[in-house]
């Protein structure tokens, strides 16, 4: 981990009393849902990391406790720092508060985890699916949903492949 | 038959202004099958006669679940998937794909390999904007642009598929360095490009630069702060419009960018102008590290030697048990890569293409997610259009440059 790093996460560790991790450089800061708001405020605001470059998740299923990690990866232009934070988030009715009045760009990036992970944003401004179409059902990146394929038809079973196909409803 | 239903504004009461909803201004919905929205873009837009008032992005169209499908395949397999996402600019996702491969796994690149990565990355974003800017001048009415990019670009594809036999799915560039040595009418066909593309490079300013027409559609249109900026997550030559200087080719140098002797162009105005001017003027930066690239190529192998990782040469395997067991198992099972994550990023054409992969310890990546810059560059197209008229939305788009294979992935 470089120096100046360094001292932002013991800052962030005094300050927030939290996990820290390393792996090839890179600093994973470990932040409760309840903290995440004011944690992403004080590095925006303190820190001068003023860049949210990338915010996903990922599924630990079989896993409940916690089944889900979001991730915020920050950089901070002025510092020229990356900081990966991470929110270990419940299986049961998911949910993180929004961060979207920090970063703006994190409006569509939780758009996005909603639609393809199913974890709610509370308060958020306008939660609707981005990527599937609204009356989709289900989470694909999920662990649970399988990867679907479509079954070729070919004239000898044209007629076979039509009758299980799942066409939308009418 | 289907009943066509009515759509309301119910469901976007909270996005449009209180006078949409008593009707005062129109709604107006435009793609996702209309020319200049370069793609399958719908954007619903609302109008004060013909000044845009409001502007909803709708995506989604070319989702195709690629993150999804990376999940079920091996490290190498996944790679090709990448090609597929911005296929404006497929050897700089390769890039970013088997970067993020070997800081994981953490395998070495021979300097051969890291410097045909740089060649080729660079030729491929002089490709990527040359498209932009035959759309964009198309767009804005200078049809023959057009075709005068394509001769151009065309030349660029003619190098890539003499190098993998492929024009725009390339996969050469794979984790531990590039799939094989290129071939000896390689330099020549460099050296032809180098010496032809500056003087194309003249007439495409001569056209455009000073150009009454393109100046009126351009210039103050489209304004973005670097606040703004910042705040919606928008890089590449955008965010260096604003001011910004933020290029992680100078920043945090990969694959030896260090070594090369270029500059990042940068303007303030954050207008549609200085966008067009940073982009012409990255081509010709570009130009020089592809220069530069060539002229050092040093010798030696393309590909590590790593055996854990990259499967023998075909001519060891005849002689050396070790090497048939090695390039059974990689091409059945795959490496193994450990239980941890990182994310890695590069400078592409539109922005900071990030790549977060995270392992389980199998040879299956469990998570990969592209951190895609046109994700971000479209969220500003609300804050870019409004209070301009309804023509110069189709100059904002042009100038954002934007792949919609990119942003629905």
């Amino acid at each position: 981990m470089e120096n100046k790093l360094e001292k932002i996460v013991q800052a962030m560790q005094a300050q927030f009393k939290l996990q820290v991790e390393e792996f090839r450089g890179e600093a994973h800061v470990f932040v409760g849902v309840t903290q995440i708001v004011d944690a992403l405020t004080w590095l925006r605001d303190q820190q001068g990391f003023e860049l949210l470059s990338a915010m996903t998740a990922v599924d630990y299923w079989p896993q409940a406790e916690p089944r889900f990690h979001v991730i915020y990866q920050l950089t901070s232009v002025a510092n020229n720092l990356f900081l990966m934070v991470r929110v270990p988030v419940n299986g049961d009715q998911p949910e993180v508060p929004t961060v979207s009045g920090i970063y703006a760009c994190a409006n569509w990036r939780e758009r996005e985890i909603w639609d393809m992970f199913g974890i709610r944003f509370a308060d958020h401004p306008d939660p609707r699916r981005i990527l599937m179409p609204p009356d989709w059902e289900g989470h694909p990146l999920r662990k649970d949903y399988p990867l679907g394929y479509e079954e070729p038809q070919f004239t000898f079973n044209y007629e076979e492949i039509d009758l299980r196909k799942p066409y939308a409803e009418e | 038959m289907t009943q066509i239903e009515e759509v309301t504004l119910d469901e976007l009461k909270h996005l449009v202004s209180n006078r949409a909803i008593t009707g005062e201004t129109m709604m107006l919905n435009m793609g996702p099958q209309h020319p200049a929205t370069h793609g399958v873009l719908r954007l619903l837009v609302e109008l004060d006669g013909e000044i845009v008032i409001n502007c909803i992005p709708d995506i989604g169209f070319l989702h195709t679940g690629i993150e999804k499908n990376m999940e079920a395949k091996t490290y190498q397999k996944a790679e090709v998937m990448t090609d597929r996402l911005d296929y404006l600019n497929t050897v700089g996702n390769n890039l970013a794909y088997c970067m993020a491969v070997e800081k994981l796994v953490d395998l070495d690149v021979p300097p051969r390999a890291q410097t045909l990565r740089v060649l080729l990355t660079e030729l491929q974003r002089i490709a990527s904007h040359l498209i932009w800017i035959g759309t964009h001048a198309l767009d804005l009415a200078a049809m023959s642009m057009f075709m005068y990019t394509f001769r151009e670009r065309e030349q660029i594809l003619d190098i890539l598929e003499l190098i993998s036999g492929q024009r725009m799915m390339t996969t050469y560039i794979r984790p531990g360095g590039v799939w094989r040595d290129v071939p000896v009418e390689f330099e020549a066909a460099v050296r032809d490009f180098l010496k032809t593309f500056p003087k194309r490079l003249d007439e495409y300013e001569g056209l455009l630069t000073r150009n009454p027409f393109i100046l009126d559609r351009l210039l103050g249109i489209g304004k973005l702060t670097k606040e703004q900026a910042l705040s919606h997550g928008v890089t590449g030559p955008i965010l260096r419009a604003t001011g910004v200087d933020w290029d992680l080719r100078k920043k945090r140098p990969y694959m030896g960018y260090e070594e090369y002797d270029f500059n990042v162009p940068l303007r303030t105005e954050g207008d549609n102008y200085a966008r067009y001017l940073v982009r012409m003027q990255e081509m010709r930066e570009s130009l020089k590290i592809v220069e530069q690239a060539l002229n050092r190529l040093p010798m030696g192998p393309v590909r590590s030697d790593n055996r854990k990782f990259i499967p023998p040469p075909r001519s060891e395997i005849g002689t050396s048990m070790e090497a048939l067991i090695h390039h059974f198992k990689l091409w059945t099972e795959g490496f193994d890569a450990p239980k941890a994550s990182i994310y890695s990023a590069v400078e592409g054409p539109r922005g900071e293409l990030g790549v977060y992969l995270e392992g389980d310890g199998g040879p299956k990546p469990y998570r990969v997610h592209m951190r895609t810059p046109s994700f971000e560059n479209v969220g500003v197209i609300a804050e870019m259009a409004k209070g301009h008229l309804i023509a110069d939305l189709i100059a904002i788009i042009g100038s954002i440059d934007f792949v919609l294979g990119d942003i629905d992935r």
